[in-house]
């Protein structure tokens, strides 16, 4: 069967054809064309992988917002909490503090009142002394001749003496 | 859609030429010969397709005088034998066995060396390295692929489909590649496949842009002639050889199986490294084969039918081309799937030759 013997020429030919073929087209061919394909892939995983990164890092960010504006909130609270009971606690303080002002300012009040009570009582008295000194003075002075007539002066000298 | 109508086309335009170049040769065979009772050789016009040749041979036409002259393109005679030494000439020259040359003959596409008598001297061996037919189209397919393989790779150096998409053409090349190197060397090779990529790829577009030259209508049949498959299969018998490992060799030499059944079951090892090539190349030659000889044989139908009758032979045409458009359809698809059954099972003996770490179950499991 010539289909099936083998041609030396063909088979010479074809071996170095095949040969010349494959080293061509490794270097010139494959090698451009495979190594762009493999490019451009790892180019496009790369692109692929660095939008996902950014994307969770925004996420991030906005996360890490949403935490600050929270913690804001919770300061700008606590802030004025802490205001409102300064001012009360001012507020009381100074409540406080009046009330002792004016407990201290009656009490002295009191004191002095009492003092100058204590003065005009002394002084009454000392008045009095007189009085019934220069009265006894008077009286002893006029040589006293009836009864009855010391008794009413007696009775006039008093009526002038009122005690406030 | 239109592109797929242009290639209908085009193929029943060339189905009808080619019957009508063979329609003028067998009329004017019939009349040069007129002693001999014509009638249609089909065998001969099968095996005169199908087989390798000195030349291209077209048709043949009858001059008025009745001389025959056959249509060709003739191409160059390339020989060597010890005693004559080296001898190149066009094949023209030996007129289709009709006149010695240089002391040559060539009788049924065999160059013999004759004497003075013009007998055959059967004492000179002759070594004929002629550029037949088949080596002249499996050139010119190689010129053209690489042409069209060197052309994309410039495409992808200027930075086209390296950065940015790729364009025209580049995106049907760039889907075969991207095919051979995901389907078939990743999942064979595993991470060892950038080594063999270029061998992989080279092959399957050699077998391609052969088998789709071959399709064209009186081209030669260069795929489907054993030496064109021999060849490969022995490169690849080398290529898995050469790159087996340490375990490859010791699954051939020591099989893990019992002492008795080694006996027996080394020799197959041994024969398995042969036999796997071997089925490359029968299975490629095999069906590329098969394709030209049914579509040659159902033009071949016109003229046996022919012979019966003008009437019937013009009857059966129809019939006939119907067919072979048929069938010239599913070739263009055999052509596609040969080149890439070939990559993929060197692509998987490869696979079983350079695994790593392969267990015995696993391996089977690969095959």
């Amino acid at each position: 069967m010539k289909l099936l013997t083998p041609d030396l020429g063909l088979f010479v030919w074809m071996l170095v054809a095949f040969s010349v073929v494959l080293v061509i087209l490794a270097k010139f061919a494959w090698k451009p064309i495979v190594g762009a394909l493999k490019e451009r892939e790892t180019g496009i995983a790369d692109s692929l992988a660095q939008a996902e990164k950014v994307k969770a890092e925004m996420a991030q960010l906005q996360s890490d917002n949403e935490a600050l504006l929270q913690k804001a909130q919770e300061e700008r609270a606590q802030l004025l909490k802490e205001a409102r009971d300064a001012r009360d606690k001012m507020i009381n303080e100074a409540k406080e503090q009046a009330k002792i002002e004016a407990n201290k300012i009656i009490a002295e009040a009191q004191a002095a009142i009492q003092h100058q009570k204590n003065a005009a009582m002394t002084d009454v008295k000392n008045q009095v002394g007189n009085l019934v000194i220069e009265v006894a003075t008077k009286v002893l002075g006029r040589e006293l001749t009836n009864a009855g007539e010391q008794e009413r002066f007696i009775q006039d000298l008093t009526k002038d003496i009122k005690l406030n | 859609m239109i592109f797929n109508r242009v290639k209908c086309l085009s193929v029943a335009v060339f189905s009808l030429l080619l019957m009508l170049f063979s329609n003028v040769a067998f009329a004017n065979d019939e009349h040069a010969g007129e002693e001999k009772p014509k009638v249609f050789d089909a065998n001969k016009v099968i095996f005169g397709h199908v087989l390798d040749a000195h030349e291209f041979h077209f048709f043949d036409y009858t001059d008025s005088e009745g001389h025959l002259h056959p249509v060709t393109i003739p191409l160059p005679v390339i020989l060597y034998s010890k005693e004559r030494g080296w001898d190149v000439f066009m094949s023209s020259k030996l007129e289709h066995g009709h006149a010695v040359y240089n002391g040559y003959k060539i009788d049924d596409e065999k160059i013999y060396a004759v004497n003075e008598a013009g007998a055959i001297d059967e004492s000179v061996k002759v070594y004929d390295l002629s550029i037949t037919r088949n080596v002249a189209q499996m050139l010119l397919a190689i010129i053209v692929l690489v042409s069209i393989l060197i052309s994309a790779a410039n495409k992808y150096k200027k930075g086209i489909g390296r950065t940015t998409a790729p364009k025209g053409f580049q995106n049907a090349l760039e889907t075969v590649i991207l095919f051979i190197r995901d389907e078939v060397a990743k999942p064979n090779l595993g991470s060892k496949y950038e080594r063999y990529l270029p061998f992989l790829l080279s092959v399957f577009f050699f077998i391609l842009i052969n088998n789709i030259f071959g399709m064209i209508p009186g081209a030669a049949n260069v795929s489907g002639n054993i030496v064109f498959t021999a060849v490969l299969g022995i490169i690849s018998m080398l290529v898995i050889n050469f790159s087996g490992n340490k375990h490859y060799w010791g699954h051939i030499f020591n099989p893990p199986v019992p002492g008795g059944v080694k006996a027996i079951l080394v020799p197959v090892e041994i024969l398995s490294i042969f036999t796997k090539p071997f089925s490359l190349i029968v299975r490629l030659f095999a069906n590329i084969l098969a394709g030209h000889i049914i579509i040659i044989c159902l033009i071949s139908l016109i003229f046996i039918f022919g012979n019966f009758g003008s009437a019937a032979g013009f009857g059966f045409a129809p019939v006939s081309i119907a067919f072979t458009i048929f069938i010239y359809m599913i070739e263009i698809l055999v052509a596609f799937i040969q080149a890439y059954i070939f990559t993929n099972l060197t692509a998987v003996f490869l696979g079983g030759a350079i695994e790593e770490h392969h267990h015995h179950e696993d391996e089977h499991a690969h095959h």
